[in-house]
Parts: structure tokens; C-alpha cells; sequence
């Protein structure tokens, strides 16, 4: 681990670091302090700015936004890891009518920005006699297309790095090549690619703030909103800051929860050491 | 009826949707006056019954539901506005949504108002996320590729709205080498950029963060219709200010769904009909700055 | 084709102010994610909590908060005005950089530890340990997820439309205000995107990744 950079530090060494460490929170703190004093010089602490989020209507629009980005989050979620385990398979496929679109569709997706695919969604198609997009089929279909691909990435090269034995004992017993790769395949993959899984699911969760520029009423979308409403003295910071800390909330509850699946299933069945290639999540 | 004073408190919308049940359920009565009505600014309107109307395609929609969702705008004071904290819609546009709504049978506490930015208009009312909508919604050919318009139902042009102590603006000719903000996919920031070409502009989805910028400096003058600015700059006269003369003609429309000729023929002769309501709205709503306008004629094309 | 043609000072514009905004970015990012990396592999406790609750909680928090505090909320803060292309440049590298330190960190990890203790045999200090023997090898291996990162500010320059930047993703809506037919100009933004990212970037990618292949 990145620890053994150093040694262990000696009398000298010590108390080179405890100064440093000083020095380190010294700066912090001024960072931090200066950053405070200007929020609190230009009036972003006062009642005032804070008094919209007293009314009960306004609390209550925010759980409704939170719901919408969660309602988001879940459907385009689901929509990507099916999407992404179809496009896995598609591009392992023996056979090259399969697999060879599945891999232009992966590289396609993959290179289009998200938030082009949701304008081409939204403002893009209606025109064209496409009806029924709402900002949220927008939002949802756009995530789940390229997260989708992004995942498909992460299942093949999970699938690709486990030992080529685990796949000759499948065929041993006499599994065709599908029930190879559903029963013994993609349990192994999904449980070795588990933490990139969850750090793409965070992305997928951030990403539904894009729909805001799509007029998708989530977080973003209220927060903005909210600020500028002059007659509560147009709290942009304020409601920045709960949406800041909402998203935070959310992100971390989220990889807490896949910290806790990680340790859940360490302790079930010895899972396959392969070490599994370095795949990042993709923002 | 002595409920009624009761509700009072729960704002004016409630209190419309409760005169208006009211209103319907008198029916022939003869329309006694809801007690409460008064208090509110604007003026209730008559739920029509057996509405005439065949071969409008959005209108059986709305029939069937039972309700209708108006996309309209949230943050212009004065015309589309909704206080986050009362959850209440006032406005000139939001009476003339309501009364659409009530001549087309639907009564008050059926609307389902929905806030929808500049730039997503067209495709909210093509994708069907509305049923029409009433936002300051100029009426221009290209536009009408996409939608269909009915009224006008209220004429204005493009204005400036600058900082009170803004010596250096005092018309659309002093915009040279200067920041102007407005709405993306407005009519006005086109004018901008096609007329006035050494003028910079920025560009966000809706006006209030533009006023937003430049209470904070970033821009010199926000543009766009001057009705609109009227509301900001009277939500807080002490910062800002509406200056010059307005230099283009802007015409509201109710848009519409593509091809619904029924419909728009409808609501036309609604506008053309309905001149007392229409001057009770103006004068509850806009018409309170003292400025007096008369109702545009309808374009029915 | 003729859309592309016909508003083709509208492409150049957009895309010249993606190129603006990617290669600033980029080069912020790279700085200052190269910094965080370092203060969380250091000796020193408090510089790697402070790399750490840096990168978790930007990490954790959308782009388009990010870049809504600089272009919206920044202001308010009454202190040196900051134009809106400058405030998605800033937004866009404090954002990314917390993905480079993540691609650099776990870069150094794959340095074997021999190379360090190696290091330090001949007496250098954490620092140039650090820059002259980790540095240069981590970096080799760090190439193809940091080509990924750099993949993925690209795209991301597109949110900046939503904070009055006119880059790619702002020409839709300025398309439609000269009346062209939205899917037209949006389906050559995302083409124009595709060979930027598949035809220029990632064949770098793979071109450094070969060339710079470690056999270990």
C-alpha cells in the first residue's frame, strides 16, 4: 500500500510532520475561515436568507425533488445494468453479427457527452413525431444509455479476468455457453467488479442533476429555483448549499451501502482471487 | 357559506378553487358572489358546462381527465409567478390560464399548473407534457412551424432593465461594449444578436437569474419584454430599474398543440368575446402599476 | 449538412470555447490533481485528511452544483468578479482534479514497493523519492485511466452550457433560435464529439499505453 513510501518515521521525522501537520490545518482552517467570513460578511447566514426554508411547502417541495432524483437514480440504474449485462454479452457473443454492432454500439455511447444524448431526447425527437418524452423519460433513457455502456466495459472485463478454468468446469458439466456465462460467469464478475459497479452507479446519481438543464424538476432544478426568489432575498448560496449537502448525503448513503454489500458478500462463498483489472469509474 | 371565511387564510388560490366549485354549483342560479372573492385580486371566472366543442384533439383529453396542466412561468413576478412558500400562482398570464381553463369547463381546483422554462416550450407542447401553455409566449413564424398560437392577448416589446444607480444605459442605443443578459431560445437575445452585434450577451434558462447576475454585477442590462421587467423591477424598486422606451412588438399567445384548429379558434373567440374579463384581469394584475392598455384584436390565421 | 454549413461560425465558436475550456481544465486538473495525489500518499496525517475529505466530498457532489456555485453563487460572495467562461474552467478543474488524484494514486500503487524502499536505501527524502523514482513510473501506468478522466472532462465541458459558456452543447439552443431543426445540429455535436473522443483521444490512448507499456 501507498504507506510503505515511507518509513517508519523516526524522532526527527516527527516532529518535521507534526509541524507540517500544523502548517497543513493552519492553511485549511485560513481557507476554510476566509471562505466562512465571506459568507457571513455578505449576509448568507442570516435568518433572511435561511427563512424559505421554514415554510412547510418548501421542505416539501425538496423531499418531492429529492424523490425525483432518487425515481430517476433507481429506473436509469436498473435500465443500465440490464442494459450494460445485454451489451456484455452481446460483445462476447461468438458470433460476429452479435458481437461487432454491440462493440460500435459500447464505443458509440460511450463518446456521446450524456447531456447531448438528453437534449437529442428531449428537444431532439419531438419534432420528428416522437411523442410521450418527458424530462424524465429524457433523463433516465440517457443515463441508462451510456452508463449502460460504460457497465457493459466493466461486466466483459470482469467476465474476461476470471480463470479460464471456471468456465471449462461449467462446460464439463454440460452447461451451454448462456448458462455459463449467467450461473457462473456474471455472479463472479459482478462480485470482482463490485466496487467499480457502485462508483458507477454514484456517477449515475450525480448525473441526474444534468436534468435540470432539461427542466427535469430535481434538486438542481428547486435549488435554483429557490434562489432566486427575491421576496425570501434571493438565497442562491443557501439553497446551493442544501443541494451541495443533499447530493453529498445521498452519494455517501449510497456507497455506504455498497461498502456494506462488498463486506456482505466477502463473508459468503470464498470468492474467486483473480485480481481484477484496473477499470475506473468513468465520470 | 360562513365556511368559507375560514379558508381565507389558505391563500387566494384556494379560495378561487372554492368560488369556483361554488360558482358551479349555483350554476343557474345566476353567479352569487362567492364571499372571499373579493378579497383576492382577481376575478373569478364561470366553469362553462356542456362545452361545444368537437374535433380538438387536446380538448378530449382534457375532458376525459377531468383536469388540465397548463405550462406556465414561475418566476416572473407580475405575470407567471409562483411563491415557494404558498405554493400560490398570481400573475396576468395565470388568470388568463385560468380562464381558458374555466370557458373549456375545467373548474380552478382541476389545474395542474406546470413551470416550464423559455427554452423548452415547443417541446413540452409537442411531447405532450401540457395541454397549452400561457407564458409570455411571443407569437413568431418560426414558432409557428413547431405550434400553434391563439390570441394575441397582450402586446408588449423588448425593454431594458438595469441597476438603479446605472447612469450609462438609458436606452437600447447605449448597449454597445455592454454584458446584456436574457433567456435562452428568446425572442429578445436573438434581437440582440442579430441587431445589436457589439453587444455581449449571456444567456440562462430563465429571467430571474438573469436579474440574479446583475444584482451581482456580472451584467450590465437584462432584456426582454418590458412587462416582464416591470414585475422585477417592482419587486424591488430599490435595486432596479426599467429604462428607454420598448424598441420591438411582442405579441403573447396561448401555445398550442400543432394543428388543433378547433381549439384555437376556440379560445379565439373566447379573447374576442370576453373584453369585461379581460380588462377585470389586466386591472387586477398588471394594470395595478396605473398603466392602462386596451385588449389586442385576435389573429386568427 | 447544410445546417453545419450554414452556422458553421456557431460550430467553430462552440467548439473553439470546448477547446478553451478542456485544455485549461485539463491542465489545472492535472497540477492540482497531481498535488492532492501526493498529500495522500504523504508522511504527514493531516495532509492526507485533507486530500481525502477534499476528494470525497467534491467527489460526491454533481458537476452542476459545482459549477452552479462558481457561475451563480460565487458572486454573491462580493469578491473578484470572474467571467463565466473562467468560473466552468475552475468549476471543471476542482472537479476533475479529484479524479486525476484518484488515477495517480492508484498509479502509485502499482509501482512495486522494492522501488521505494530502493529509494529510500540511498537516502532520499519522501519528496524526490516521490518525483524522481514513483512519479515516472506510476506514470506510465497511470496513462490510460487518465486518458479516461481527460475523456470524460470533455464530454463534461458540455454541462458548462447550462452556465451561459457557448460551447457545443450551447448551439442547440442557439440553432433554434435562428430556426434550424434541433436533431440537425445536435446529431453533429454528438458526431463531431464521437471523433474527438474515439478518432483523436482514445487512439492516443492506446498509442501511449503501447508505446509505454510495463511489463511487470
Amino acid at each position: 500500500m501507498s504507506s510503505l513510501l515511507f518509513d517508519v518515521p523516526g524522532p526527527k521525522a516527527r516532529s518535521r510532520n507534526r509541524v507540517l501537520s500544523v502548517l497543513t490545518v493552519l492553511v485549511v482552517l485560513a481557507i476554510v475561515a476566509f471562505i466562512l467570513l465571506r459568507f457571513a460578511q455578505t449576509g448568507q447566514f442570516t435568518a433572511a436568507k435561511w427563512r424559505i426554508f421554514t415554510f412547510p411547502l418548501v421542505q416539501q417541495t425538496i423531499v418531492t425533488s429529492i424523490g425525483a432524483t432518487l425515481g430517476a437514480f433507481a429506473t436509469a440504474a436498473a435500465g443500465s445494468l440490464v442494459f450494460g449485462i445485454l451489451l456484455a454479452f452481446g460483445r462476447l457473443s461468438d458470433r460476429s453479427w452479435i458481437s461487432r454492432p454491440c462493440y460500435g454500439i459500447t464505443e458509440l455511447l460511450r463518446a456521446i457527452p450524456v447531456l447531448i444524448m438528453m437534449m437529442i431526447l428531449y428537444y431532439g425527437l419531438p419534432p420528428l413525431g416522437v411523442h410521450g418524452i418527458t424530462p424524465f423519460t429524457a433523463v433516465v433513457v440517457g443515463l441508462a444509455a451510456y452508463n449502460g455502456s460504460v457497465l457493459a466495459e466493466v461486466f466483459r472485463a470482469g467476465i474476461e479476468s476470471l480463470p479460464q478454468g471456471q468456465k471449462e468446469a461449467g462446460y464439463a458439466i454440460g452447461m451451454s455457453k448462456g448458462q455459463v456465462q449467467r450461473i457462473i460467469l456474471l455472479p463472479q464478475a459482478v462480485r470482482s467488479m463490485l466496487p467499480v459497479i457502485i462508483a458507477q452507479l454514484v456517477v449515475i446519481l450525480k448525473d441526474t442533476a444534468l436534468g435540470f438543464i432539461i427542466t427535469y424538476n430535481e434538486i438542481l432544478f428547486q435549488a435554483n429555483y429557490f434562489g432566486t426568489q427575491s421576496q425570501y432575498g434571493s438565497p442562491v448560496l443557501p439553497a446551493l448549499m442544501v443541494a451541495g449537502v443533499t447530493y453529498i448525503v445521498l452519494c455517501l448513503l449510497l456507497s455506504g451501502f455498497a461498502k456494506w454489500l462488498e463486506l456482505r458478500l466477502r463473508r459468503g462463498p470464498k470468492a474467486i482471487k483473480a485480481a481484477p483489472p484496473r477499470i475506473m469509474a468513468d465520470a | 357559506m360562513k365556511a368559507f371565511f375560514a379558508t381565507k387564510r389558505l391563500g387566494a388560490a384556494a379560495v378561487l378553487a372554492a368560488a369556483a366549485l361554488a360558482l358551479s354549483a349555483c350554476g343557474g342560479g345566476g353567479g352569487t358572489a362567492a364571499p372571499g372573492a373579493d378579497s383576492g385580486a382577481a376575478p373569478s371566472y364561470e366553469v362553462a358546462k356542456d362545452v361545444a366543442l368537437t374535433g380538438s384533439p387536446t380538448f378530449d383529453k382534457i375532458k376525459s381527465s377531468g383536469t388540465v396542466r397548463i405550462g406556465v412561468k414561475q418566476d416572473q413576478p407580475g405575470l407567471g409567478f409562483k411563491d415557494a412558500a404558498t405554493g400560490e400562482y398570481t400573475g396576468f398570464d395565470i388568470e388568463i390560464a385560468k380562464w381558458v381553463a374555466a370557458s373549456l369547463g375545467v373548474p380552478a381546483d382541476k389545474i395542474e399548473f406546470k413551470p416550464i422554462p423559455s427554452a423548452s416550450r415547443e417541446s413540452a407542447i409537442t411531447n405532450g407534457d401540457i395541454d397549452y401553455y400561457v407564458g409570455t409566449y411571443s407569437i413568431t413564424d418560426k414558432r409557428k412551424q413547431l405550434i400553434d398560437f391563439a390570441g394575441p392577448y397582450f402586446i408588449t416589446g423588448q425593454g431594458l432593465l438595469v441597476k438603479k444607480d446605472n447612469s450609462t444605459i438609458k436606452s437600447e442605443k447605449d448597449l454597445a461594449g455592454k454584458n446584456v443578459c436574457s433567456a435562452t431560445g428568446s425572442t429578445p437575445i436573438q434581437n440582440i444578436k442579430s441587431n445589436f452585434p457589439d453587444t455581449k450577451t449571456t444567456e440562462f434558462d430563465t429571467y430571474s437569474k438573469c436579474v440574479e447576475a446583475l444584482k451581482g454585477g456580472q451584467v450590465d442590462a437584462v432584456t426582454t419584454d418590458q412587462a416582464i421587467l416591470i414585475g422585477y423591477a417592482a419587486q424591488e424598486p430599490d435595486t432596479l430599474k426599467v429604462v428607454g422606451e420598448p424598441f420591438t412588438t411582442e405579441k403573447y399567445g396561448v401555445g398550442l398543440p400543432k394543428g388543433d384548429t378547433a381549439l384555437r379558434t376556440f379560445i379565439n373567440k373566447m379573447f374576442t368575446n370576453g373584453g369585461d374579463t379581460w380588462k377585470k384581469i389586466y386591472d387586477g394584475t398588471l394594470g395595478k402599476s396605473g398603466t392602462k392598455v386596451d385588449q389586442p384584436k385576435v389573429d386568427q390565421y | 449538412m447544410d445546417t453545419l454549413l450554414n452556422n458553421l461560425d456557431l460550430f467553430t465558436t462552440g467548439f473553439k470555447n470546448t477547446g478553451i475550456l478542456f485544455v485549461f481544465s485539463a491542465v489545472f486538473a492535472l497540477i492540482l490533481g497531481t498535488i492532492v495525489a501526493a498529500m495522500r500518499v504523504s508522511p504527514v496525517p493531516a495532509m492526507r485528511a485533507a486530500g481525502t475529505v477534499y476528494v470525497n466530498t467534491v467527489r460526491n457532489m454533481p458537476l452542476t452544483v459545482i459549477l452552479a456555485f462558481f457561475a451563480l453563487g460565487y458572486p454573491k460572495l462580493g469578491l473578484v468578479p470572474i467571467s463565466f467562461l473562467s468560473a466552468a474552467i475552475i468549476g471543471l478543474s476542482l472537479y476533475t482534479a479529484t479524479y486525476v488524484a484518484e488515477a495517480i494514486r492508484s498509479g502509485i500503487n502499482t509501482v512495486p514497493v522494492g522501488q521505494a524502499e530502493a529509494a529510500r536505501a540511498i537516502g532520499l527524502p519522501f519528496l524526490p523519492s516521490l518525483l524522481l523514482v514513483i512519479l515516472p513510473q506510476a506514470f506510465r501506468s497511470v496513462i490510460p485511466p487518465l486518458f479516461s478522466v481527460f475523456i470524460a472532462l470533455l464530454k463534461n465541458t458540455t454541462v458548462a452550457a447550462g452556465f451561459s459558456v457557448l460551447e457545443a452543447g450551447a448551439i442547440r439552443q442557439n440553432l433554434s433560435e435562428r430556426g434550424e431543426p434541433a436533431i440537425v445540429g445536435l446529431l453533429w455535436v454528438a458526431l463531431i464529439f464521437v471523433l474527438l473522443v474515439i478518432g483523436v483521444l482514445s487512439t492516443l490512448q492506446r498509442y501511449f499505453e503501447n508505446k509505454w507499456r510495463v511489463a511487470r
